[in-house]
């Protein structure tokens, strides 16, 4: 059942359900963060209005700056405004911001430690068919592996909207990864959000699995769940937008009850939020795995839907992943009883 | 072929560029199009190649840089007989050898993946500094956008390939004067651009993108050049040849609609191959 308390989007599993890209949630909470704090500032790598910076730059002429195409300048530029006390929002597509400028960020801003908030949009398969030199799969990794960094992936318009607010009081250097498609709207005005925290978004009775999920793809999870249950199979979904600093309370209790974890990603499996939950658990309460993610391959062009087929990440493939960490459960339990 | 020819066949890749968007329903429309009497000059008439044989070890080499003009390097390979024509219409497909930008192990005639800005000629620099080692005679082209000039690893390799005297490399740069985000000289302009050029130790030709003769003149002209590397400026319209995308930023990565690409084929083909020089 979806948890009633947290004002989900109660409408989501019908026909037509509501479809914003996370992108445009970034736009508007950008503008509003700049209406509530004069320190916010914007830059752009000369991808202004598909990075939806544009809201910024019209409400906002005088604090949004253009660099032209050129990312490692963009980081570093927004390093040194940070220094001096701006709280700096840069944006490009992920494969180029962290991607091109990884070294940069990890000098000036993390080890640096100054607030600059990086966004890098359009990432993931779902970008579609600029093909595989456009998709990032890597930049979770990147940006996790970075001390001082927090990494948060939201999974609607929403959160975006509520995660690009939460990081401008943060004081830390941040990336928020966005997805360029629309995709369904999972939560609401009302439903909570904090940097750092996991929410159980979908909890059936007597769960033998956990999903936890980050980003678009949580909306698989939970159809994943519905038909799940439909077939007596019980599974509790966690919506982890944070993936660092990781929520290792909610985390570990859920792999507790559960005792078998899938994870779902639109990103490599390596060394992404199934990487961080398995470093968790490992350490913490080892459970068997799976891992729903793109399996150490490149993206390639096609259409997004077509894409998340191809690379199995849909709510068809989470099922079975389910149904297989089920087993190793239980073939796990007999050799150990 | 004569000029003439040349120019017919610049037309037809036109024409096929917004078939394959039109086909594809993304991509982008004022690059390729801009660029078409380019790729036809170095493809036609000055690059050493052979299209039965894509991986001859003698052959001219040619670095895209600015991967998401890729739509016109397709359609000037298939005209060249790299593959069939048909596979045109399979741009940004799932399954294509014609990926949303260009790959280098997919499909024959690419010598490497781009589509991330301003890292072309540093490989192109890193080829010709090797091959020049081995004592090899085939040249290298690399064709590099104006928008990836504000790129840093772009003026490292002009650094490196000044520094170095890469005289067996030639930069051909589609000087379009648009990007994303509006004009070049607006959005971090790259004026005074062949002084650049100078100043980094390169010899500078500068032509009329439009005019096929020019251009392999120009590349002619570079392979007298023994002291340094060449930088051929080619002056370009963007979307040129269709009237509502000559010029305008708007058109950098948008497909035209099925009325617009209608009108655009209709106006390519009563031009009829008389895309000739500016100035005539
Ligand atoms: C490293 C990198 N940053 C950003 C982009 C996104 N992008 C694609 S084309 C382009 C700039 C366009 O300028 P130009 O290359 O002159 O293209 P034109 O419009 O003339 O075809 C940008 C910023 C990219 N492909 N690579
Ligand atoms: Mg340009």
């Amino acid at each position: 059942m979806l948890n009633k308390s947290l004002h989900l989007n109660e409408k989501m599993f019908e026909d037509g359900a509501e479809q914003k890209p996370t992108r445009h949630g970034f736009g508007e909470g950008l503008v509003e963060a700049g209406r509530i704090n004069e320190r916010v500032v914007a830059l752009c790598a000369d991808l202004t209005e598909s990075t939806r910076i544009i809201d910024f730059k019209k409400e906002f002429p005088n604090r949004f700056i253009e660099v032209g195409v050129a990312e490692q300048a963009l980081a570093t530029i927004a390093s040194g405004m940070a220094s001096y006390g701006k709280i700096p929002f840069i944006a490009s597509y992920a494969a180029f911001s962290p991607g091109r400028n990884w070294e940069q960020i990890r000098t000036t801003i993390a080890l640096n430690d100054v607030a600059v908030k990086i966004v890098g949009a359009h990432a993931g398969v779902s970008v579609g068919p600029d093909g595989g030199t456009h998709q990032a799969l890597e930049d979770i990794a990147l940006m996790r592996a970075m001390p001082n960094m927090v990494v948060i992936y939201p999974s609607d318009f929403y959160e975006a909207r509520k995660a690009t607010l939460a990081v401008v009081d943060n004081g830390k250097p941040s990336y928020i990864r966005l997805a360029r498609e629309a995709t369904t709207v999972i939560t609401t005005e009302k439903t909570p959000f904090e940097i750092g925290k996991a929410y159980i978004y979908w909890e059936s009775k007597n769960p033998q699995v956990a999903i936890i999920a980050s980003g678009p793809l949580l909306y698989e999870a939970l159809v994943a769940a519905r038909q799940l249950d439909e077939i007596g199979v019980g599974v509790v979904v966690v919506n982890n937008p944070t993936i660092k600093p990781l929520d290792q309370q909610t985390l570990v209790d859920v792999a507790r009850m559960c005792k078998a974890v899938v994870s779902v990603e639109e990103h490599q499996v390596n060394a992404g939020l199934g990487g961080a939950l398995a470093e968790l658990f490992a350490k913490n309460y080892p459970v068997p795995m799976e891992f729903i993610g793109v399996q150490d391959r490149f993206g390639e062009s096609g259409n997004p839907d077509e894409l998340l087929g191809h690379f199995r990440l849909k709510s068809k493939d989470i099922v079975e992943s389910v149904k297989k960490v089920i087993a190793r459960k239980a073939a796990a339990g007999e050799s150990s009883s | 072929m004569t000029f003439d020819d040349l120019q017919n066949k610049a037309n037809k890749i036109r024409q096929d560029i917004i078939k394959m968007l039109i086909e594809a329903g993304s991509g982008h429309s004022a690059g390729p199009l801009g660029a078409a009497d380019i790729f036809t000059a170095l493809y036609f008439l000055v690059m050493n190649i052979d299209p039965k044989n894509p991986n001859w070890e003698e052959r001219d080499r040619l670095f895209l840089s600015c991967g998401h003009i890729a739509p016109v390097l397709y359609a000037t390979l298939a005209h060249r007989g790299f593959f069939p024509l048909e596979e045109l219409s399979t741009l940004r497909k799932f399954g294509s050898r014609l990926q949303g930008h260009p790959e280098r192990k997919r499909l024959p005639g690419i010598e490497s993946t781009s589509g991330p800005l301003g890292s072309g000629l540093a490989q192109a620099c890193g080829y010709a500094y090797a091959a020049r080692m081995d004592g090899r005679k085939f040249r290298i082209y690399c064709v590099s956008s104006d928008g990836e000039h504000q790129e840093g690893n772009h003026w490292e390799a002009v650094m490196f390939a000044g520094k170095n005297n890469l005289s067996n490399l030639t930069l051909l740069i589609d000087r379009n004067n648009i990007q994303i985000d509006g004009y070049t000289e607006e959005v971090m302009p790259l004026e005074p651009l062949a002084d650049k050029y100078r100043s980094f130790n390169w010899s500078v030709l500068e032509v009329d993108g439009h005019n096929i003769e020019e251009i392999a003149n120009a590349c002619s002209h570079a392979r007298a050049i023994f002291e340094n590397p060449t930088v051929v400026v080619c002056h370009t319209i963007p979307g040129k040849g269709v009237g509502f995308m000559e010029g305008k930023f708007e058109w950098h990565g948008k497909p035209p609609n099925t009325s617009e690409a209608v009108e655009a084929l209709s106006q390519l083909r009563t031009l009829g191959g008389k895309i000739k020089s500016e100035h005539e």
